[in-house]
């Protein structure tokens, strides 16, 4: 599923990348289909470059990385939407569409994927009522709670039924409840068959749902199992 | 309970599939179509103004620039060569230039005729003045037309003191004139539609700007950059067009009163000191050459395809920015 092999990231603009810092340093680690992994580390320490990464909004600058059997670093800038379109993204602060309705925001991978309207209500429904969400389906997402909205970016992620789930920080704007109920969430993605990754710094979480961890300290993998 | 239903598929359809970004609202096409419009007014006047100047050349060169003017002296004015019995110095003039090749037309001007040219000179009492007029011939020559020097000399020949007067020159002239004027009218018209191009990627850039978050959620999901590029330039090319076709509806006007004012000069029509009335206007536009009755209303698709190309080439550039 993910295979990385000594994988460096800069960032800056094409040419000044070389006088950048590496926020990311030769990380190699694998991770197979239906895995589960926390990602673990201190503020700056990579996690969200890590998963800018894995959801294809960078490339490594060095070293390679393949993501469901595509070569993230050489592949063409035309195949990676195709890519995109087969992994979910969590973001802690949701990133939402605010003009668009809750229907409408969860509808948008299917769309995005070609889905005819008369074919996605179905589905779009299906997935509001797994997350609670059938009641507020045609409000906008700003009009919701934290957790609310939370679960919409989750029905938006999950929408797709993604080969691997990322999630940075997915409980930081939720209360105790609301994340033990998004974990429940994602365990139950995981135990469906997608490879999940969360990314988090809130260890008492990770103490109630253990699992194999990858953790980062200053860019570097210091931590794999 | 239909009614809200129908009212909400309207409007998910109006906010999400028919403008998924939210683009209706973001700065930028608002403007798009007024500034469009006063680039297709000048289009359209740029286009009437190269089609015009095309079609005064074509008729100076097919009138004017076909005939010759010859002038035979009265034979006070001029040495007399003898002449068979009854036959004249015009009718000697006239069977030469008869049996030339290269002329396809002889037509003798009546003393009439010559009264109204002198008119505007002599005023109305031009035959009372017992001057010696010339007969005059109007002659009309092929493409290829005769050796001009060739034909002076045999009529000299024939009736001394005859004149040979070519339009040629001039008319040659004035076509350059035409032409020049097409040209120049053509680079207008290109320069409005490169400044619309520049106007609509402006505004374009300001869409984008303003929602760039969207666009990068898109990204993120997996939109193609053909998907955002065509949600933008659809926007676009609906702004640009609808301001094509203000811009058209406000030039249409001003070309039928330029054209009515040409009139005369491109066809037989009489000149009028009067300004045409608004049914000589109407009927002006149906006199249009069919160039620029095909042409015209090309501005607004004109306008449309160049808002969704550039608006296109614009977000792809962008994008570029993203992995």
């Amino acid at each position: 599923m993910i295979r990385a092999e000594g994988v460096g990231l800069r960032y800056g603009e094409s040419g000044a990348e070389a006088e950048a810092p590496e926020v990311l340093q030769s990380l190699s680690f694998s991770v197979p289909g239906g895995g589960w992994r926390w990602l673990l580390g201190p503020s700056g320490a990579g996690k969200s470059s890590l998963l800018r990464l894995l959801h294809v909004q960078a490339r490594p600058t060095r070293g390679r990385l393949q993501l469901m059997g595509v070569d993230v670093g050489e592949a063409r800038r035309k195949d990676l939407p195709p890519l995109r379109r087969r992994i979910g993204m969590v973001f802690q602060d949701f990133r939402l569409v605010s003009h668009l309705t809750v229907f409408d925001n969860v509808a948008l991978p299917l769309r995005l994927a070609g889905r005819a309207e008369g074919q996605l209500r179905a589905d779009v429904t299906e997935m509001l009522r797994w997350v609670g969400l059938t009641k507020v389906a045609e409000m906008r997402p700003t009009l919701l709670s934290g957790g609310e909205q939370q679960r919409v970016a989750i029905a938006r992620a999950v929408i797709v039924r993604p080969l691997l789930l990322l999630a940075d920080e997915p409980t930081g704007n939720l209360d105790d409840v609301q994340a033990e109920r998004l974990m429940v969430l994602l365990q139950e993605m995981n135990r469906l068959g997608t490879t999940v990754i969360v990314a988090t710094h809130n260890m008492q979480l990770v103490d109630r749902h253990p699992g194999p961890a990858l953790e980062l300290a200053r860019g570097r993998l210091v931590h794999d199992g | 309970m239909a009614r809200r239903a129908t009212r909400a598929v309207a409007a998910r359809l109006a906010t999400s599939r028919l403008d998924g970004l939210g683009l209706r609202h973001a700065p930028g096409w608002r403007v798009l179509p007024l500034i469009v419009a006063g680039m297709a007014f000048l289009a359209a006047l740029a286009l009437a103004g190269a089609q015009g100047a095309a079609e005064l050349g074509r008729h100076w060169q097919q009138g004017a620039g076909a005939t010759l003017t010859v002038q035979i002296p009265r034979p006070a004015a001029a040495p007399t060569p003898p002449v068979a019995q009854g036959e004249t110095r015009r009718d000697r003039v006239l069977t030469l230039l008869r049996g030339t090749p290269g002329i396809s037309g002889v037509r003798p001007l009546a003393e009439a005729e010559l009264s109204d040219l002198l008119r505007p000179w002599l005023g109305t009492h031009a035959e009372q003045l017992a001057l010696p007029l010339p007969a005059v011939v109007a002659v009309t020559i092929t493409t290829d037309g005769p050796d001009l020097p060739a034909l002076a000399a045999r009529l000299e020949a024939a009736a001394p003191g005859t004149l040979t007067e070519s339009h040629g020159p001039w008319v040659r002239r004035l076509g350059l004139l035409a032409r020049s004027l097409r040209l120049c009218a053509l680079a207008a018209l290109g320069l409005v539609a490169a400044v619309a191009a520049g106007i609509i990627v402006v505004a374009t850039r300001a869409a984008l700007a303003s929602r760039r978050e969207v666009v990068e959620i898109l990204h993120g999901l997996g939109a193609t950059d053909f998907y955002v590029a065509d949600r933008f330039a659809r926007r676009a090319s609906r702004a640009a067009g609808l301001g094509g076709m203000v811009g058209l509806a406000l030039a249409v006007p001003v070309v039928a009163v330029l054209a009515a004012l040409a009139a005369p000069f491109v066809s037989t029509l009489p000149i009028e000191a009067a300004l045409p009335s608004p049914a000589e206007l109407a009927a002006s536009l149906a006199r249009l050459p069919p160039t620029l009755l095909w042409s015209l209303p090309a501005v607004p698709v004109s306008a449309a395809m160049i808002g969704y190309v550039a608006a296109q080439l614009a977000v792809r550039a962008w994008l570029r920015r993203l992995p």
